[in-house]
């Protein structure tokens, strides 16, 4: 594609990233930073020296790299039963450990409280440790590695290990020396997104971690937000940014450097029938062990959303429908579930157009600029929440652009986290399409723009609906960025789950597990139906 | 396949439109009479209100009242504070004792005299200038099992939590997070002093021996390690004196006492104001709007909606209110000057001493 068509496509994603994230927070730095309109970055100095702050920065970096071993570690075993055996109940595996991804931190913090506390099951006290940050950590990510490298695995050739074999390696000495180079490209890409998640990660270190864990993030959202200390927040939050774009340069070499030619197979084929008894130990204990871990906060959440007193019962899904009825504390569940609905319907409008125009620009594009947009696409991800919410507020100020009490501003805050999936997903899908098909249609007399349509978006459009879906999850379960938003009567479900666990009494707290539960089982729905539609299982997701 | 993916994608595109007409329909107001003022209230998440009364508060003045919640306190006067000169809204509900500094000294509110600021008893009516007036009030105490100590004796002020006998049964949250735990600490503050022998920063160390549990929040407190709450092993939590009657009212099932109590030496009061916001287009409407708000159908209304007591005297208060607490008379405070100065400060050397 040429410069210039790159340049036009790329206009759209482009426009999006400057009005609704690049403006706004250097609208909120430059705010932090300046004396009377000078720029001053003495105050840098002032909080890298500080050893508070070093020790904050130095904790959220050594939690982030642990977790994200973990993870690997942990979904390794997935990744392979995943990819290599064909066994029942393996979508639903695959969908049940993708859960979690979408569930809201305030959620999931819960239930590890429950899980974790002294009348949980367990009956070891590990709330406030750093154990329950890990564990909360790999229950959260351990889908992102089950499933692009399982998705990846899955795709390589068999070929290699197999002359590897022939020549006299064993299975292990075949893995290490064939295999893993090849699954390096995948296993990169996981690791960052996990390093990413976990790095920025505040919700999960708040809640479980206690007062005396504190991240970058955390830090950010107490300056800006209780302290209104925007210089030191400034200088958080772009110590916290240039360190994601880091992570991101140094992915992006590691996975030039080790993709070489693949051959790829579409996966299934890899896989096969469960054949002996050894096949299904393994099988069976990999997958019996994933969903404990992922299985039991949730299994908790039910669980205390069916007790009632001291017996058990529906009337806490009941009550949804009545509590303090007549008062604008009332959410009518109906009403969070459709409200839930509509943004994310509108947040994935935005974020396919967006994130498919930039995956177009991005895959067929040229050098730099697709470089750069990718990396600056993935930046909301890695930016504090607060830090976003306050942008909008000062930079969103006057017409045309009032929109900081819009409801139209939440949509947008969830679209700008559903892109980066959205390039995720549709960007290898689109590299996949057979750079033979596209000259033969240009030989018989197509357009770039016809070749476009009928050879690629048939191809891609099931990475669409699968990029689309997961932007809906992820729309779905968000809370962080739009609890920074300023937003009208317009509660969601998250919301709803807060607003319950606000307040005393019995019944408040069981109507907050039984909203978790409508929560957990939409996303598991819309997570099924996605899986419905990736046949092909191109890509890395 | 291009069947399934087309009619996806008509599905989703239908979705979308009706998304966006929705959105459109659901908050265009009814019918376009003369002259409709409507005034935004922004305010906390935690503001509730039964919604007849707003709508007779329309039939009655003809205004309209949106209400716009903006995060907690301290978020929602920071974001009012970002955007000052251009208002998020026009009345600004939830400035607490503890920001009231913060608030007057960044200079968005207009001042305003409600006549029924005669119906608020004077020692609530912090700010001098009229540009706060209290709404609300309420008190951050501690609270105790009271199945869990049956014949022993609960802690009766702040200085007995440091007890051997109360080893290990207090839950409290972080002031840096939490707005009851802030108050718990600015109690401890206010009780014990800066300086003398035995100043609070020795009080924490105590309670620290003590084994004081800390948790983020109000809810990962009482919900998470109280007793009476979710099933913890600490008897004792900082919450609020209107816990016990909301325990009774949303209790399942219904209960006839109130299972917790409250301390009522340990009590730190915290009042909450409404203000004109400097700016706003619609000054006379956002005005009446604040008499509204002061005036006794509205305040009798807060108790349970919001579980604070009404400011306004002759607002009646709830039975439940009345049977499942009290009202502390001794309720201790701090000049918010005085806060506003120190709280990084101290809550700074709170977390030096209670969390390293």
């Amino acid at each position: 594609m040429s410069r210039g068509a790159t340049l036009a496509v790329a206009a759209v994603p482009l426009g999006f990233f400057a009005l609704f994230f690049a403006w706004p927070v250097a609208s909120i730095l430059w705010r932090g930073l300046n004396v009377d309109g000078q720029l001053d970055l003495s105050v840098f100095g002032d909080v890298v020296a500080d050893p508070f702050m070093r020790e904050i920065g130095w904790f959220t970096l050594w939690q982030a790299v642990v977790s994200t071993g973990l993870t690997i570690a942990l979904g390794l075993p997935g990744a392979y039963v995943v990819s290599h055996f064909e066994f029942r109940g393996r979508r639903l595996f695959r969908a049940l450990v993708t859960v979690p991804f979408v569930l809201p931190t305030v959620v999931v913090g819960t239930a590890f409280l429950v899980l974790f506390g002294p009348a949980g099951p367990l009956g070891w006290d590990l709330r406030q440790t750093i154990w329950a940050v890990l564990a909360a950590h790999v229950f959260f990510n351990v889908s992102v590695v089950i499933r692009t490298v399982g998705g990846a695995w899955g795709q390589l050739h068999p070929g290699p290990e197999e002359a590897a074999r022939v020549l006299g390696a064993n299975r292990l000495r075949a893995f290490w020396s064939v295999t893993l180079p090849r699954l390096v490209p995948s296993l990169a890409a996981a690791s960052a997104i996990v390093f990413l998640f976990t790095f920025t990660s505040f919700g999960v270190v708040l809640i479980l971690g206690g007062p005396g864990l504190s991240t970058l993030e955390s830090e950010t959202y107490f300056q800006t937000v209780r302290y209104l200390n925007l210089d030191v927040a400034a200088v958080l939050a772009m110590v916290q940014m240039l360190s994601v774009v880091l992570l991101l340069v140094v992915q992006r070499r590691l996975q030039q450097r080790y993709e070489g030619s693949q051959r790829v197979r579409s996966a299934g084929q890899r896989r096969r029938q469960l054949a002996n008894a050894r096949d299904r130990l393994l099988v069976g204990s990999v997958v019996g062990v994933t969903l404990i871990l992922v299985v039991a906060p949730l299994l908790v959440l039910v669980w205390r959303s069916l007790r009632v007193g001291d017996g058990w019962g529906l009337a806490h899904y009941d009550a949804l429908d009545e509590s303090r009825r007549g008062t604008t504390s009332f959410v009518e569940p109906i009403d969070a579930v459709f409200n839930s609905l509509r943004f994310g319907f509108g947040a994935t409008a935005i974020a396919l157009t967006v994130g498919g125009l930039a995956a177009v620009a991005i895959a067929r594009g040229h050098g730099r600029l697709a470089r750069a947009l990718d990396t600056s696409l993935m930046l909301p991800l890695g930016t504090s929440a607060a830090t976003v919410g306050f942008g909008f507020l000062i930079a969103l100020d006057s017409p045309p652009l009032d929109l900081r009490t819009s409801a139209w501003l939440v949509p947008i805050a969830h679209a700008l986290v559903g892109v980066p999936f959205v390039i995720r997903i549709v960007v290898p899908a689109l590299r996949s399409v057979d750079e033979r098909l596209r000259s033969a249609a240009q030989v018989l007399g197509a357009s770039p723009a016809r070749v476009f349509r009928e050879v690629d978006l048939p191809i891609v459009s099931r990475s669409l609906i699968v990029a689309g879906g997961f932007a809906f999850a992820v729309s779905l379960g968000e809370f962080g960025a739009t609890s920074f938003i300023a937003r009208p009567q317009y509660p969601t479900i998250p919301t709803a789950i807060f607003r319950f666990l606000g307040q005393p009494g019995a019944s408040n707290l069981g109507q907050a597990m039984a909203m978790s539960v409508i929560l957990m089982v939409l996303t598991a729905v819309v997570v099924l139906a996605i899986d419905r539609f990736r046949l092909g299982e191109f890509g890395e997701w | 396949m291009n069947r399934a993916f087309r009619t996806v994608v008509a599905l989703v595109a239908t979705a979308t439109l009706a998304a966006a007409c929705g959105s459109d329909g659901d908050d265009a107001t009814p019918a376009e009479e003369s002259d409709p003022v409507t005034v935004t209230l922004v305010s906390h998440d935690s503001f509730f209100v039964t919604e007849d009364l707003l709508l007779q508060f329309t039939e009655d003045t003809g205004i309209t009242v949106e209400l716009l919640p903006a995060g907690d306190a301290g978020e929602a006067l920071n974001q009012s504070i970002l955007s000052k000169g251009n208002p998020l809204g026009d009345v600004f509900f939830g400035v607490d004792n503890t920001f009231l500094s913060r608030a007057v000294n960044a200079e968005i509110f207009s001042a305003y005299e409600s006549p029924l600021l005669a119906e608020i008893p004077d020692e609530l009516e912090l700010d001098p200038t009229y540009q706060l007036l209290p709404v609300d009030f309420g008190d951050v105490c501690l609270n105790y099992d009271v199945a869990a100590y049956g014949d022993a004796t609960p802690p009766s002020d702040l200085a007995d939590l440091t007890d051997a006998a109360y080893e290990g049964q207090l839950v409290v949250q972080n002031p840096a997070t939490s707005s009851p735990g802030l108050a718990f600490l600015l109690a401890t503050i206010e009780e014990f002093g800066e300086e003398g022998d035995y100043t609070w920063r020795d009080y924490w160390s105590d309670l620290r021996a003590n084994d004081v549990a800390v948790q983020a929040g109000w809810s990962e407190a009482y919900y998470g390690d109280f007793t009476v709450g979710g099933g913890g092993d600490r008897p004792l939590v900082v919450s609020y004196a209107s816990s016990p009657p909301a325990e009774v009212i949303f209790a399942d099932p219904p209960i006839d006492e109130a299972p917790t109590a409250v301390v009522e030496a340990s009590c730190f009061r915290q009042v909450e104001f409404v203000g004109v916001l400097d700016g706003t287009e619609h000054e006379s409407a956002a005005r009446q709007l604040v008499d509204f708000l002061l005036s006794v159908p509205l305040q009798e209304d807060i108790p349970l909606n919001m579980f604070v007591f009404p400011a306004n005297e002759n607002a009646a208060i709830p039975q439940e209110f009345i049977d499942h607490t009290v009202v502390p008379t001794n309720s201790k405070a701090l000049d918010p000057a005085d806060i506003e100065a120190n709280r990084e400060r101290w809550i700074e050397e709170w977390t030096e001493i209670v969390l390293r």
